[in-house]
């Protein structure tokens, strides 16, 4: 723990016990569904149930659409989040609003919104099966786009939130010094907001794995096409509880050893 | 709208029987919490606000699912009054458990039918379209009773179905029917019925098809046994069983 800052209190002083104790509330929480999982792990049949198809199916989908949705968030929301954070334009707030509307909004209302816009009869989505022929609901492209959808945000956030408060004057003196704007970019922002970039990176991918509500609404919910992890949760928790207690279980195992491992080398920043 | 106005018909057509609630002695008084399938959604409303109209002191919860995750509710001890399964199977499963009081009973019948969008754009006209897999093609998924039947159904047939979603439940597959989405479909009879203007049906020959059996039971754990007992009553009188009738459901 050479890492930890000393100055946050002296050493050898009691942290208040009024926090210690709504600290540990707020813990248990957390801990409580978990162990609630836990108990209910049948822990002989596991190796049996975690090699069957529906939950190889399931992980394997959901781990390339949830990289898939990270990969297109950063392709595209990074430069969202440095117009919105670095230009001055009318409606800049209105911009800022829009982006995080997937957070407020309830999933099943995005995948609706999704299906109306680029379903097979959607406002784009007509035109778009008309002149290409592509249909995206019900399609593993269905997904990966509603993972995008509901998990954008939270890099465009993460990124916008870094780019405002960093220090202009490294990127001037860089440009005084000769750099172009390309290598401003690339040499002086991009390394001095890394931290943010990889919290916001992790947080859209732990976000698009977790996706639910607007996959199985846009993208319906189809053994290795569009069954994620978490839908077929839902459907087996309908008749087979104990492969939905294995599904969580590969779910909340993937996903802590992942957050755990980003935590501990990255992202030190938040 | 058309769940509004097909309350209000079923309503209508209740007050011009006698009203069963009504007929023994003492006020009833309280909450009534019914676990229903979701394709009883509509019918249910309607005989609930008419429970509550014979039974001032009342007031009818529904909750409204899959018979699989409301039975699996009941098991983990939600505390409902009133079961009602779209399948036997879900009920026997409380029955075994010991969750209801008495034996269940059937209380209404109900038929699968294909469900296309308004104009059927795919020009379906039969089970037999199902096999193929450029159309796109939704059933309700096997765990949920709606989406056992469709592949019975489909199994009668002898058709090997391409589907290209499994759907949650019976309301969710029809939403998609409806946005044109899917291009057809297999769900109860009702539902098609209750889709209003977005969704069309095609009868499915009687051979093939299956009856679907709704039954009905009260509790072990019901905060509120007694009017649960009225309730059933109230289905099976002559009142409950007119507006089930107004729905499509045909009586037992």
């Amino acid at each position: 723990m050479t890492h930890s800052k000393p100055e946050r209190r002296r050493p050898g002083a009691r942290p208040p016990i009024v926090l210690i104790i709504l600290g540990c509330l707020g813990l248990a929480l957390f801990l409580i569904p978990l162990a609630g999982l836990l108990a209910r792990t049948p822990w002989s049949e596991l190796p049996r149930l975690l090699t069957g198809d529906l939950v190889t199916d399931a992980l394997r989908l959901s781990l390339t659409t949830s990289l898939l949705a990270t990969l297109i968030a950063a392709v595209i929301g990074v430069p969202l989040a440095w117009l919105i954070a670095r230009v001055e334009f009318p409606g800049r707030s209105l911009v800022r609003g829009v982006v995080t509307l997937p957070l407020v909004l309830p999933p099943v209302v995005g995948g609706a919104a999704l299906l109306f816009a680029l379903g097979r009869r959607g406002l784009i989505g007509e035109p778009l099966a008309g002149l290409t022929g592509l249909v995206l609901p019900f399609s593993t492209s269905g997904v990966v786009l509603a993972n995008t959808f509901v998990a954008m945000p939270f890099l465009v956030i993460t990124v916008e939130a870094a780019l405002r408060n960093l220090d202009h004057r490294f990127e001037a003196a860089a440009a005084t010094l000769g750099a172009g704007r390309w290598t401003v970019l690339r040499r002086v922002t991009l390394p001095m907001i890394g931290p943010s970039l990889v919290a916001g990176l992790t947080l859209t991918w732990a976000r698009a794995l977790g996706e639910f509500g607007a996959t199985i609404t846009f993208a319906g919910n189809l053994q290795g096409r569009t069954q994620t992890l978490p839908l077929a949760v839902f459907v087996a928790l309908e008749s087979d509880r104990d492969t939905a207690v294995a599904l969580s279980l590969v779910m909340v195992a993937v996903s802590l050893a992942v957050l755990v491992i980003l935590r501990e080398r990255w992202w030190k920043a938040l | 709208m058309a769940v509004l106005v097909m309350a209000a018909c079923g309503g209508t057509r209740g007050g011009e029987t006698t009203i069963a609630g009504t007929d023994t002695g003492t006020p009833l008084q309280g909450e009534l919490l019914v676990s229903a399938a979701a394709s009883l959604a509509d019918v249910f409303a309607a005989i609930g606000s008419d429970f509550e109209a014979a039974n001032p002191g009342v007031e009818v919860q529904l909750n409204l699912g899959s018979s699989a995750s409301l039975r699996q509710q009941v098991l983990e001890g939600a505390p409902a009054d009133v079961y009602a399964s779209a399948d036997t199977a879900n009920m026997a499963r409380l029955v075994e458990a010991g969750e209801t009081t008495g034996d269940p009973v059937v209380f209404a019948r109900n038929r699968m039918e294909i469900a296309v969008p308004a104009g059927n754009p795919a020009a379906i006209t039969g089970l037999g379209d199902f096999a193929d897999p450029r159309l796109l093609i939704g059933l309700c998924a096997e765990q949920v009773p709606c989406g056992a039947y469709a592949l019975e159904v489909l199994g009668n047939a002898g058709v090997t179905p391409s589907v290209d979603s499994n759907e949650p439940d019976v309301r969710a597959l029809l939403t998609k029917i409806a946005a044109g989405e899917l291009d057809a479909g297999i769900t109860y009879l009702t539902d098609v019925l209750s889709a209003g203007g977005g969704v069309e049906g095609l009868a499915i020959p009687e051979d093939v098809n299956v009856t679907v059996d709704y039954p009905i039971a009260t509790l072990a754990g019901a905060p509120n046994p007694e009017i649960a007992a009225r309730f059933v009553d109230f289905v099976f009188s002559g009142q409950g069983q007119a507006i089930l009738d107004g729905y499509g459901f045909s009586s037992p």
